[in-house]
């Protein structure tokens, strides 16, 4: 792990836009390492004890914040949760001065969700403290997209492929407010593999194709048509405020993953999905509960494994300041 | 053979372009910038002469042979330009005198060779009822260095919805109706609107943006997409154009667009113009200079509205100033403080300065061969003037004498926290530009100077 944490040399985590395929297999085999210690007895090393970590989420979210808290936890940093209602927190004070405060508590690391796209690189732009976006609005995600990865990594073999190169993905969903669509497009294509997007055109980045060297599809069945890996979506109805969609119903009998269209993908396809799933919506109960395909539970074990190797590599070993 | 002998002089001065005639300037004051190249658009000059300035009123321009009470201003070297023209400026007074007024903006101006200004209604209470433009006009008196022209709201409040008195304001000195900042979106109003300035042959400006496909913070496109930004689309401008197109055919008001961005925008101009419909445009520095890549790494100064565009949509604007669709070149000089700047980029306020770039950025397109020298001060110049019926923006014999002189050879690096603006919010800070203001006259009175800077 000395050597892994060498090649780091990164002081945020902003994003997997930009990160070699060096870098994201540090990352990977770092959390491999750290995996382990999830399943001992006594959940618990020493690694980053006196390092301190706030996690700092202007969003809700369960899994994501649990799963930083509990991999800082588990490598015996002192771990402070804040959850700030994003608007009514900004009455007074800039989002600035706010980072500023807790900077000026000299905390080793900052892991921070925010609903506006662009706000770590902002931040990065003007404090010294260590950032990890642990999502900001529709931009990156890049812990989920390094868990999905190592996930699918895991699947490799069973696949029966010895690399990314010529893996066939298909995001499928609401592709447009995704964060995590976009940062595993990133992640994926840089280590080779074909990422497709599929979904309603309205719900579809803009120049897609050329923005992230992905195809992009607009019915569920000619995505699906191969794929090795299915990663449904969540539709964010929290964040639909203009007219996407006409209903929840039609979403489903069109774009709903369902045991059926499954059959259209690779005969050995995984299924992942970022939950909070939304059953009988975009994917249905038999594919989410099926333990031939659906690996969401084992997505959630490795966010874990990913986070401690995050917060590891930023707060102790490579980053040189 | 001019000469110069001292301070004061006795005084013999002849324009021989005129034919000898002789000047007795003796009780007055009496400028001389000799040989610079004098360039006045209006006029199709370029060629190198002297511009004599008798109290304040430009006397006479040519090889001037002369012995006088003059001072003299060496220009040897330099342009001597008709002070430029900015017909669209936020000065921010009355209201937001924290982030511009109408001292700074136009100090910030005349360090820019900009010595007549239009600014916007925009302001806080808005420029829509004779008390505010006499307000503006008497701080322009008592503070302005460089003549301001104020712009009238087009609507009551910027509402979009009752009409402004245009006869009563244009009477007072408005130059031009306009809601910047946001459009008149109503169609029906729109057409009334221009049926009613038709009766004063006064120009409305449009903001043009269709409000429904405004909702994003940056152009929609691959940068946008990468981002995770929401975006807008060049449509959202081409829709507003096209429809307002269609009611100045109807109505046959005059119309000129904001700021224009898009190439379908461009493209409709064009053929408006063709039609010989009174249609005209303007383009701003950061748009016809720059593209949505500047966005990258969620630069705050390069948000503004209409949001910087495609390399195909500043292709077309280039090939519109090119062609002469786009006739005019103007700012939208819009101050920011760092509190409604620094903040997450899409909370951040629309807008960045430019009068203090104006020229170097703009001498990028003589550079690159876009434009020649004297089309591209015309565009700052004797055309926005004559669109807003100000008799500036011209070095002709009689005219006030509204000079600026720069060196077109001059590289420096702009750097906003120099500026005059009391904002800092420069999309161009940092960059390499070529042409510096050495002097600025309004008048014939001196009101910028570079020296020890």
């Amino acid at each position: 792990m000395r050597t892994a944490g060498n090649l780091w040399t990164r002081k945020h985590l902003l994003g997997m836009a930009g990160l070699s395929k060096e870098e994201i297999a540090t990352l990977l085999d770092t959390a491999v390492s750290l995996r382990e210690v999830n399943r001992r007895e006594i959940k618990k090393v020493p690694t980053l004890r006196g390092k301190t970590i706030i996690n700092l989420f202007f969003e809700n979210s369960t899994r994501t914040r649990t799963s930083f808290e509990l991999a800082g936890k588990r490598m015996s940093a002192d771990v402070i949760n804040m959850s700030v209602a994003s608007s009514s927190v900004q009455k007074g004070e800039t989002l600035l001065d706010t980072l500023a405060n807790l900077q000026a508590m000299n905390p080793d690391v900052v892991v921070m969700r925010h609903p506006e796209s662009g706000v770590l690189q902002f931040l990065a732009n003007h404090l010294n403290t260590a950032l990890v976006n642990a999502g900001d609005g529709r931009h990156e995600h890049p812990t989920q997209g390094l868990l999905d990865i190592l996930t699918i990594q895991d699947h490799l073999p069973l696949l029966e492929r010895d690399s990314f190169s010529g893996l066939v993905v298909a995001i499928c969903g609401d592709v447009l407010h995704s964060r995590v669509a976009r940062s595993n497009a990133l992640g994926l294509k840089s280590l080779g593999a074909e990422v497709r997007f599929v979904g309603p055109s309205t719900l579809m980045p803009n120049q897609a194709e050329e923005a992230f060297g992905v195809t992009v599809h607009h019915r569920l069945e000619e995505g699906l048509a191969g794929a090795h890996v299915v990663m449904m979506l969540r539709l964010q109805n929290e964040r639909m405020n203009s007219p996407y969609l006409p209903s929840v119903r039609e979403y489903a009998e069109f774009w709903g993953l369902t045991r059926n269209r499954l059959r259209l993908a690779d005969p050995k396809a995984i299924v992942m999905h970022p939950g909070p799933i939304n059953r009988g919506v975009e994917i249905s109960s038999e594919v989410v509960d099926d333990p031939d395909r659906s690996v969401i539970l084992e997505q959630v074990a490795n966010g874990l494994a990913v986070r401690m190797a995050v917060l590891y590599l930023l707060c102790g070993s490579g980053v040189r300041r | 053979m001019a000469w110069r002998c001292g301070w004061r002089c006795y005084i013999y001065c002849v324009d021989l372009e005129y034919g000898g005639k002789m000047y007795n300037p003796s009780l007055t004051e009496s400028i001389l910038i000799r040989g610079g190249r004098v360039i006045d658009p209006a006029h199709g000059r370029d060629e190198t002469a002297d511009v004599l300035i008798v109290d304040g009123v430009i006397q006479a321009v040519g090889r001037l042979e002369f012995t006088a009470q003059c001072r003299v201003i060496e220009a040897e070297g330099l342009v001597v330009a008709p002070g430029l023209v900015d017909m669209h400026v936020h000065l921010r007074e009355p209201g937001q005198e924290y982030k511009e007024d109408i001292a700074s903006g136009t100090r910030a101006a005349a360090a820019g060779g900009v010595t007549s200004v239009a600014c916007m209604p925009n302001t806080q209470p808005v420029a829509d009822d004779l008390s505010v433009i006499g307000y503006i006009q008497e701080r322009a008196r008592q503070s302005g260095v460089v003549r301001v022209f104020p712009v009238g709201a087009i609507t009551k409040g910027l509402q979009g919805q009752v009409l402004t008195e245009m006869g009563l304001l244009q009477r007072a000195g408005c130059v031009a109706f306009s809601d910047d900042g946001r459009p008149v979106s109503d169609s029906g109003v729109m057409r009334k609107a221009l049926e009613y300035s038709r009766m004063f042959s006064a120009l409305l400006i449009q903001h043009a943006e269709e409000p429904s496909l405004s909702g994003g913070c940056m152009h929609e496109g691959i940068v946008s997409s990468r981002l995770g930004l929401p975006g807008i689309p060049s449509e959202s401008e081409s829709v507003m154009v096209d429809r307002d197109i269609r009611l100045v055919a109807l109505t046959g008001g005059r119309y000129h667009v904001a700021h224009l961005s898009t190439r379908q925008a461009v493209v409709a101009v064009e053929q408006a113009r063709r039609q010989g419909l009174p249609v005209s445009c303007e383009v701003t520095p950061h748009h016809f200079s720059l593209t949505d890549e500047a966005v990258i790494g969620y630069d705050t100064d390069a948000k503004m509205s209409p949001p910087l565009r495609s390399t195909t949509d500043r292709q077309a604007l280039l090939d519109g100033l090119a062609q002469g669709v786009i006739t005019v070149i103007a700012t939208d000089h819009a101050p920011h403080d760092e509190e409604n700047k620094r903040v997450e980029f899409c909370r951040a306020a629309n807008g960045v300065i430019g009068l203090e770039t104006l020229l170097p950025v703009s001498l990028e397109l003589v550079r690159d061969g876009v434009m020649s020298l004297s089309a591209c001060l015309a565009a700052m110049s004797c055309h926005p003037a004559r669109l807003l019926g100000i008799p500036h923006g011209t070095l002709e014999v009689g005219r006030a004498a509204d000079v600026v002189l720069f060196d077109p050879e001059e590289s420096w690096i702009v750097d906003a926290r120099q500026m005059q603006s009391k904002s800092k919010n420069s999309c161009f800070h940092g960059r390499r530009v070529k042409g510096r203001v050495k002097q600025t006259l309004v008048a014939g009175r001196v009101v910028y100077t570079d020296e020890g800077r």
